[in-house]
């Protein structure tokens, strides 16, 4: 029997994912990826009013908290025929922006970075020499001998008091880490600041939205209003808090991320052709600069690259019912007309019906049904979404900002432009598009001044606002690109109440189960040929899973040669 | 490896925190955790001695929302304790180790520290379809709960899944999603809920149950009174215009700017204990209603199939206070299910009638009206 190795749960993620690979030769022959927990949020949405879909449609996740916000009323607005007020554009453009900084950073620093630091390595680690490593990468203040000594101090003791708490059964000493004990201690150190400075970035949210997680959206432009001369409105504090954050975000993405990301990449350029998976992308596009109904102007191109051909973007029409289909074929839901068949979401079903093994199980059958997670395609295409996608996308449509960008990393790492497609071109173009992000947020927030000193201070567009106004039936879709991919919900409004309503998410797009036709998606695909060093510590099939930034709830197992658990425990 | 955990204070000591910086961060403890001056020795004792706690933090059906608004809170050292002083052995969203290496470290510590850990969950367990719904390492989520609490010293359930089944739960609970308390007896159950609940308030109720081995004191439905003692109406800085009849009307409208109530858009505040009018969001900066939305009552059980949001509550069944209106600015009714005292929700026709021309000026309630109205008001918040 083929060599399984099963990984349930995969941590650092959100959600519930579960992961069964086939092992041969030190290197993964087959993958199987098996999202195990599911709400049924289409079920409850169902003869809501859709003014409250964001509400809930949010709650999908509150990782990425925000985005299904953003497509939710983007949806209903389509359906309804609302054109939000600039400003509203303007700060869902900033609310957009903060999410990604601060989603980007907690995902490097906190979710990925364990698979290429190694926490203990960093005891070994000379300070004075940490610090001068720092100082040659970054002006960043927070490098001195002493402040290292002092992090080192402090971690040695957490490691001697025997409760190591989330760094317990870790892959430490594992073959595959590569970085110096130095670079393991700044690590460490960054992982810590991150944590401090990501709660300051998500104050942009509480400013525009109430709070965060999951601030406060509203159909027909945003909720909270303009007026300088209010204490209780948006005036020239509140706006001088977000110009603040958006500061204090760009200086920490410029100077800790990118020479992190940069210094850590150098030493796994490797992994620059492990992972790729996937030769097709998918991208709405997003951040509109001329409002939303113009995608051409959007800073993230709308459109589709196949087969690797950087040489032409394809359109993408959400509309057309031949394009974006969901199959059920390896999915625990039964289909009205058939399992083979392909639905677009605005004919989309979801009805539950589990087939797996009874729990407690050891594995999932996977040539029957084996995932929560319906199966997307693109004009039946598996696509991969996500920052690599954005990138290239961006690229390939000539954004020369993108391009020189790009151009000037690879010249840096001094790597071919192939290594983008693997598992570190993913977290590299995360990072990338996270600085760009960074600069483009001061644009929104100097237009959102200007346009407060012209004299336009609307934020609400109410004229469909009254169900009264509002059509017997329509139809509508909202597209946006979550952090981790391209996400869009399709509305189908009766009545004034919502008689279907379907999310299809990047998740769904990268850590689907196999077609009718025995395509993989993202994950599945991106797994082939990872070399694995030790099925008892999968640390290699994390790296590419968590270059993906999951977001579901998913569980992974492991087992050895003969097809056994592996229950071995390894402590430092 | 061998020797004795160190103490919260001894961490903190070699993390460069004075003594002087520890005992401030105790009377902070103890301010947060609403313990009296006169309480803040036995904080500074209890961190000064006893080894981190070690945790357990689950997630069945969740949005991971409860584990984000966690990681903000404000004051660094108390992310610190969080972090570092309590031991968190499992929790799916941050550590290091993943599939069978992370499932020994949960199961090591619930037979090292059997009676002593303490469990939080994050999520409801879906109970439908034998529990398929929801499945970690090949197991039920029910499965895993069951286990876990027979070991546990204390339970917190995280946020609204946990606590009341929040979204999942709602009509028409596809999976049979259950709040833990419906599943465990026998272990101390903490309700924190929201949607998320707010990341001090979450770090408090762990500095509560750290510094005084044993569970704040509970309101009706399991919550910790120092934060779900308020109605968001009455800790409202927005109250005043309530009471004034001064209302916003549409979004975006005059008034929204000038920052009226927003109880005619159907703000859940008169219905929501929480702190977010006291404590507010990410260090005070703002919450919902500052930020122009109302409440939408996430802290509240059934939250979800009180709505739609923006229909206000006067037109509920179970409200039926309409007649009042005329003849008192305010009254009481009890609102349905959870025998909760709400404050009277009027419309505030007369009110509004009396300052009706009065609003767009600006103008404020006659002064004896006001007063009339203030009272009758006080006199309902006791009913």
């Amino acid at each position: 029997m083929a060599n399984r190795v099963v990984i349930d749960p995969i941590t650092r993620i959100e959600g519930h994912l579960r992961i069964e690979v086939e092992v041969k030769d030190g290197k993964v022959v087959d993958a199987y990826s098996s999202g195990t927990m599911v709400r049924g949020f289409e079920l409850i949405l169902k003869g809501r009013d859709p003014r409250d879909a964001w509400a809930f449609a949010e709650r999908a996740c509150g990782v990425c908290t925000t985005v299904h916000a953003l497509a939710s009323v983007r949806t209903v607005e389509d359906a309804l025929n609302i054109t939000v007020p600039p400003n509203a554009e303007l700060i869902r453009n900033l609310m957009f922006c903060a999410q990604y900084l601060q989603d980007h950073v907690v995902h490097f620093y906190h979710l990925h970075a364990l698979d290429w630091v190694d926490v203990v390595s960093a005891l070994k680690a000379d300070p004075r020499k940490t610090s001068e490593l720092a100082q040659s990468i970054s002006n960043w203040p927070r490098s001195s001998p002493g402040y290292f000594s002092d992090l080192q101090k402090r971690l040695t003791a957490f490691v001697e008091s025997g409760q190591l708490g989330i760094f317990a059964n870790g892959y430490w000493g594992h073959s595959a880490y590569k970085l110096p004990p130095e670079a393991n201690l700044m690590g460490v150190a960054h992982y810590l600041e991150a944590l401090e400075w990501q709660k300051e970035m998500v104050k942009v949210h509480t400013i525009f939205g109430g709070k965060n997680p999951h601030p406060n959206y509203l159909v027909g432009g945003v909720p909270c209003s303009i007026n300088i001369d209010e204490s209780n409105a948006l005036n020239a504090e509140r706006l001088a808090m977000v110009g603040r954050l958006f500061e204090q975000g760009r200086e920490f993405v410029e100077k800790v991320y990118i020479p992190d990301l940069l210094a850590v990449a150098s030493f796994y350029k490797d992994w620059g052709a492990i992972g790729g998976g996937l030769r097709n992308y998918l991208v709405y596009g997003d951040l509109p600069t001329h409002g939303y109904r113009d995608p051409s102007k959007f800073k993230f191109p709308r459109g589709a690259i196949l087969d690797r051909n950087l040489n032409e973007v394809l359109p993408v029409d959400p509309r057309d019912a031949t394009e974006v289909q969901e199959f059920v074929s390896h999915s625990w839901y039964d289909y009205e007309a058939g399992d083979g068949t392909g639905l677009h979401p605005w004919a989309g079903e979801t009805k539950l019906n589990y087939t797996g093994p009874k729990p407690p199980y050891e594995y999932l059958d996977v040539q029957q049904k084996y995932s929560w997670l319906k199966t997307p395609r693109w004009k039946g295409h598996p696509m991969e979404v996500g920052p690599l996608a954005r990138v290239l996308v961006a690229y390939a449509s000539g954004s020369k900002e993108v391009q020189e960008l790009v151009g000037a990393v690879l010249k840096q790492l001094d790597v071919p432009v192939a290594a983008l497609f693997s598992t570190l071109g993913r977290t590299a173009a995360r990072g990338l598009e996270t600085k760009l992000i960074a600069g483009w947020a001061m644009e929104f927030y100097a237009q959102l001044l200007a346009n407060i000193k012209n004299g336009d201070t609307r934020t609400h567009d109410h004229t469909a606002w009254h169900p009264e106004t509002w059509p017997a039936e329509a139809k509508g879709v909202g597209l946006t690109e979550a952090p981790r991919g391209a996400l869009a919900h399709w509305i189908v409004i009766k009545d004034s109440k919502i008689d279907n309503y379907q999310l299809v998410v990047p998740s769904t797009w990268n850590a689907s189960p196999r077609d009718a036709q025995g395509q993989m998606s993202a994950y599945e695909s991106a797994l082939i040929g990872t070399p694995i060093a030790d099925p008892d510590q999968p640390l290699e099939v994390l790296r590419t899973i968590h270059s993906f930034d999951p977001c579901i709830a998913c569980a992974v197992h492991l087992h050895d040669e003969h097809g056994r658990y592996v229950h071995q425990l390894r402590v430092f | 490896m061998s020797r004795p955990p160190v103490t919260i204070w001894e961490h903190a000591r070699m993390q460069g925190y004075s003594r002087r910086d520890f005992l401030q961060f105790c009377s902070w403890l103890a301010a947060a955790a609403g313990i009296e001056a006169s309480g803040v020795g036995q904080v500074v004792h209890a961190l000064t001695t006893k080894p981190r706690l070690p945790v357990v933090w689950f997630h069945f059906q969740e949005c991971t929302c409860c584990s984000e608004s966690f990681i903000r809170s404000s004051h660094p050292i108390v992310a610190d304790i969080i972090l570092d002083k309590i031991s968190l052995d499992y929790t799916e969203t941050l550590q290091a180790a993943a599939g069978h290496q992370a499932e020994a470290a949960l199961h090591a510590t619930m037979e090292k520290y059997k009676g002593e850990y303490l469990m939080l969950v994050e999520g409801s367990v879906p109970t439908e379809a034998g529990g398929v719904y929801c499945c970690i390492a090949g197991r039920t989520a029910l499965d895993i709960v069951t286990e876990a609490a027979a070991g546990a010293k204390a339970i917190v359930c995280w946020g609204s899944c946990a606590s009341n089944g929040c979204i999942q739960g709602a009509k028409p609970n596809p999976t049979g999603a259950t709040p833990i308390y419906k599943l465990i007896s026998g272990t101390p159950i903490v309700n924190v809920p929201g949607c998320p609940p707010i990341a001090e308030v979450m770090a408090g109720t762990i500095v509560h149950l750290l510094a005084f081995d044993r569970v704040p004191q509970l309101d009706g439905l399991g919550r910790p009174r120092a934060f779900y003692s308020r109605r968001v109406h009455d800790t409202c800085y927005r109250r005043p215009n309530y009471d004034a009849g001064l209302f916003v009307e549409a979004f975006d409208d005059q008034n929204a700017r000038r920052g009226y109530c927003l109880y005619q858009m159907g703000c859940r505040g008169p219905v929501t204990y929480n702190a977010c009018g006291v404590t507010r969001w990410n260090n005070g900066v703002s919450f919902p209603i500052q930020s122009g939305h109302g409440c939408i009552g996430c802290s509240e059980a059934n939250f979800w199939d009180n709505g739609p949001f923006y229909q206000h509550l006067a037109s509920f069944p179970g409200f039926g206070v309409e007649t009042t209106a005329d003849t008192v600015g305010a009254a009481v009714a009890a609102v349905t299910g959870a025998g909760i005292a709400a404050h009277a929700i009027t419309t505030n026709i007369r009110k509004r009638k009396i300052i009706a021309d009065g609003i767009d000026r600006g103008r404020v309630v006659p002064a004896a009206k006001a007063a009339d109205e203030r009272a009758a008001d006080t006199k309902g918040s006791k009913g």
